[in-house]
């Protein structure tokens, strides 16, 4: 099967309106007659339940949380981007269109970026309008901060809890959906499988959580929002119920997923501390506006300070290395996330790292707190540094934080047209889930961007190319095609309490959390990826003969819970290794070792970039890689988009 | 550091609970609070026993799935935090800490720690929103708000929805939580044409949903972990007579 990305032919700034022209429409007495399934109720697909039933088509929605205002994107801080050049600064629709695929080290695909630039001014009207209280200026107007990657003012923010404050605006606007009766939602369900019928999607098997009881919902198609795989890693910034089962699962019923090795490792998060911690906690980069970030220039300096004989306070201004100022002044501390978090590696491996584990550098306030003030820095990040203060017992207005890079989101997922559908039709996917806008690294405040761009206004408009080819409410859940994907289910869930081994599922889930972050993590190489890729099905095998699952299948069981999602990370890993492994090149958040630049390159001696850069390599490795699954264990074949740039020119990416 | 645990266990609605007693031995003290109980879940569990079930998720104080009462109290005695944002160097060693769920009539047990919320969705369902069709929003700088105001809509919007205020009240009022929500979107000029049919609403449906009256207490205020004043509750009855005037009027 040959990938078509159906990006429409014209100019890059007018295919999306050209699209929209010559898409199919569905007339509005007859949306009602098709009933879409979404799942996920994050920005993207709590954006698209409330904008498809707006519009009149009947949807179900399903979140595995209790409420469907507590999905993931609630943790975002920092903001969201757009377009609007309130600040006079020189934004524009390019520009933020350039700097996303220039962000993405030019591994995204260029119409979806624009058309994700073209419509980010239309969401902050929006959310505006649905009372989103973003921050604003005394003359009442919004008020904009800088984000990594770009060098405008473009981010709209709402104290530190920007998502928050999105996510509320989406799910008031699900609930008045709801009360209208054009959503229905069922929290507290999760979704097991996708079920295709002739071929395409339309339906899917979930598990009550409260009763274990395995049902089936059918549809005209199916939209999947359902967040990235970050937890492969245990250890990750994403929530704990944060499961890659809903992609893995339509991988297996024939959705190609896509560029898998592109994870985002922020620069920003609180050190680990102990094998007890159970998840990792981002700072926002907004944090990088203000604070500085350094470690000792001499190793006996950060020796002393990991044994407890010396302060940051005792180390001399002229004995502190600010590396990002250093190697990157033009960016400086607003350096992008995978260059920085590249960065903080390298001065802990040379042994100049601060925290006891000697894995952590210094973000320090002070000098910020010299020229602002205190209420200054309190006003902008008063609840960042109080959760700081609350989780390492340090007061950051005294004494500089302790940061790490923490995984934290995947550029990876599922493979979608320009349409947002998958290689499954009928099957759709929106946000974190899909690959296509941040190429190999996402900047920040841009997944707040694209996931409502996704559902409040991309797959309102493309949902109709499919629907209108279909004939509605054709499908019950009585077909066999339901009945057949029940009955898996139910004997994978039977199989699990039934293993009654003697290892609990965390510590099968850890044990792969520390292969792939060793692995196929910040870095990797040739030969750690074949290792990954030996000892992942020996983890699997483990698993399914000695995991402990107590309890039964029906009924509230957060330990099944957790066994079906570890047990599908267990397939999903090899596929990422896979992927990593083939793409022998370094770009964005894959930092394959053998590939960056050296003293002798001649990229080097020209002065365009410096050694220890990431060498991308676009003769060979400018596609998508798409992957078809071949069954468990087996090596999955690889399907390639070949990536055009048209309006952004590939050049080697300097911060410098 | 060593713990007594003293946890509400109960498998479903229909069984009586009790408490359980667990040791908690050599316990981290930089462990959060919710670690400290994976701790014991897992020794549970090698033990041959059900692991005792918590709602969570994010574990960084902004989902609102978190829900315990730590020594009779919300989301513990600390100021200004989600239970899961509690570490256990608050604690002290030897100490005997007793664990239950948010208690309310209308929240009704699900299993042991866990309760059944979805009342607060529908008391949002019943008007918690301002009615704007995607697509038909204007510029979102023709309409400036004064500062003072927005940043009193944030406040009110911090509100993360996890229902400490009801475990906390003594009569499992909502009051709270609705005024919050009402005055999140009442303080905007974006939520003024659909002001009294939101607050009508939202306090009818909190009504029905059996939350009890409040007498201003404040206990809400004191466990709230996103520090919600109770100004809100007077807005609310402000705002509540005059939409109930209005419609008398009619």
């Amino acid at each position: 099967m040959s990938l078509d990305s159906k990006i429409p032919e014209g100019p890059m700034d007018q295919k999306w309106t050209k699209h929209k022209m010559d898409s199919k429409l569905i007339n509005p007495a007859n949306k009602r007659k098709y009933t879409v399934i979404v799942v996920g109720s994050g920005l993207a697909g709590g954006a698209a339940a409330a904008s498809l039933a707006e519009m009149g088509y009947q949807v179900k929605c399903f979140c595995y949380q209790d409420s469907p205002r507590r999905a993931h994107s609630i943790a975002a801080q920092g903001g969201i981007n757009a377009a609007k050049n309130y600040q006079n600064d020189g934004d524009s629709v390019h520009r933020l269109f350039y700097d996303t695929v220039k962000g993405g080290d030019f591994r995204a695909r260029e119409a979806n970026v624009h058309r994700l630039a073209e419509v980010s001014n239309a969401i902050i009207d929006q959310c505006t309008a649905q009372g989103v209280p973003f921050a604003r200026e005394y003359g009442g107007l919004l008020d904009n901060r800088s984000f990594g990657g770009a060098q405008v003012s473009r981010t709209f923010y709402a104290r530190g809890q920007t998502g928050q404050q999105l996510l509320i605006g989406c799910y008031q606007a699900l609930e008045k959906e709801i009360s209208k009766g054009g959503v229905t939602m069922y929290p507290r369900t999760e979704m097991m499988d996708v079920v295709k019928v002739n071929g395409h999607a339309k339906g899917i098997v979930v598990r009550d959580m409260i009763t274990g009881k395995v049902e089936s919902h059918a549809a005209d198609a199916v939209i999947l929002a359902t967040g990235g795989y970050g937890n492969v890693f245990f250890l990750s910034t994403n929530a704990m119920g944060c499961n890659v089962t809903a992609a893995l699962r339509a991988h297996k019923r024939g959705a190609y997923f896509a560029n898998p090795c592109y994870t985002q490792i922020h620069p920003t998060c609180i050190p680990v501390s102990g094998d007890y911690q159970s998840k990792l906690t981002l700072m926002s980069e907004s944090l990088r506006n203000d604070g500085r970030i350094w470690v000792p220039k001499g190793k006996d300096d950060a020796e002393a300070i990991r044994t407890g004989k010396k302060s940051p306070e005792d180390i001399a201004e002229d004995d502190r290395d600010y590396y990002l100022e250093r190697k990157y002044p033009s960016y400086g501390n607003l350096a992008p996330r995978d260059v920085s978090s590249r960065a903080a590696k390298e001065v802990c491996d040379d042994g100049r790292g601060v925290a006891p584990t000697g894995l952590g550098v210094y973000l320090d306030f002070k000098d910020a707190i010299a020229r602002l003030g205190e209420d200054v820095i309190r006003a902008r990040y008063g609840n960042l540094f109080q959760m700081y203060e609350k989780i390492t017992g340090d007061n950051p207005y005294g004494t500089p934080m302790q940061i790490f890079p923490a995984v934290h989101y995947t550029m990876g997922g599922l493979w979608v047209d320009y349409n947002l559908q998958t290689t499954v039709p009928g099957l759709h996917c929106l946000g974190e889930a899909n690959f296509s806008d941040h190429g190999a690294n996402r900047l920040g405040a841009s997944a707040l961007m694209q996931g409502l761009a996704d559902g409040y206004y991309v797959i309102p408009s493309t949902i109709a190319v499919y629907l209108a080819g279909e004939k509605p409410g054709t499908i019950t859940t009585d077909m066999d095609e339901f009945k057949e994907v029940e009955k898996e289910v139910d004997e994978r869930m039977n199989a699990l309490v039934n293993v009654k081994g003697n290892r609990t599922v965390d510590s099968f889930h850890k044990e792969l959390g520390l292969i792939m972050w060793d692995n196929c993590g910040m870095a990797r190489t040739e030969e750690s990826l074949k290792h990954a890729l030996k000892r992942i099905p020996e983890i699997r095998d483990d698993f399914w003969k000695n995991v402990r699952v107590p309890g039964k299948a029906n009924g509230i069981n957060a330990e099944l819970e957790k066994a079906a999602r570890v047990a599908d990370f267990l397939e999903f890993a090899e596929v990422m290794c896979y992927d990593a492994l083939e793409r022998a090149e370094s770009c964005g958040g894959h930092f394959r070792l053998e590939y960056q630049f050296t003293e002798d390159s001649p990229e080097v001696k020209s002065g365009s970039t410096q050694p220890g850069e990431a060498l991308r390599r676009d003769d060979k490795f400018a596609y998508v890689a798409a992957w078809e699954f071949k069954g468990v264990g087996a090596e999955p074949t690889l399907h390639k988009e070949e990536l055009t740039f048209d309006s952004v020119h590939l050049a080697i990416r300097s911060y410098a | 550091m060593n713990l007594t645990l003293k946890v509400w266990r109960q498998y479903d609605i229909q069984d009586d609970g009790r408490l359980e007693t667990y040791d908690a031995k050599d316990i981290p003290i930089e462990a959060s609070f919710l670690e400290m109980l994976d701790i014991v879940n897992e020794r549970i569990i090698n033990d041959g026993g059900e692991p005792i079930h918590f709602d969570h998720d994010c574990r960084e104080g902004i989902c609102g799935q978190c829900s315990l009462t730590v020594n009779g109290i919300p989301h513990s005695k600390e100021q200004g935090i989600t239970v899961c944002q509690l570490h256990m160097r608050k604690f002290k060693d030897g100490e005997t800490i007793w664990i239950e769920p948010f208690r309310a009539k209308a929240f009704p047990l699900l299993r042991d720690l866990m309760v059944d919320r979805s009342a607060f969705d529908r008391i949002i369902a019943a008007g918690g929103f301002i009615d704007v069709r995607t697509g038909s929003a204007q510029d979102a700088n023709n309409l400036p708000v004064a500062k003072t105001r927005a940043e009193a809509s944030m406040d009110a919007a911090a509100c993360i929805g996890c229902g400490a205020c009801v475990a906390a009240c003594k009569n499992a009022s909502a009051m709270l939580f609705v005024s919050a929500k009402a005055a999140h979107l009442n303080l905007l000029p974006q939520g003024a044409p659909e002001k009294d049919k939101r607050v009508l609403g939202m306090v009818r449906q909190m009504d029905a949903e059996g939350f009890g009256n409040c007498t201003n207490l404040y206990e809400c205020e004191a466990v709230c972990p996103k520090e919600i004043s109770v100004e809100n509750i007077a807005r609310l009855n402000r705002d509540y007579a005059v939409a109930l005037a209005k419609e008398a009027a009619v």
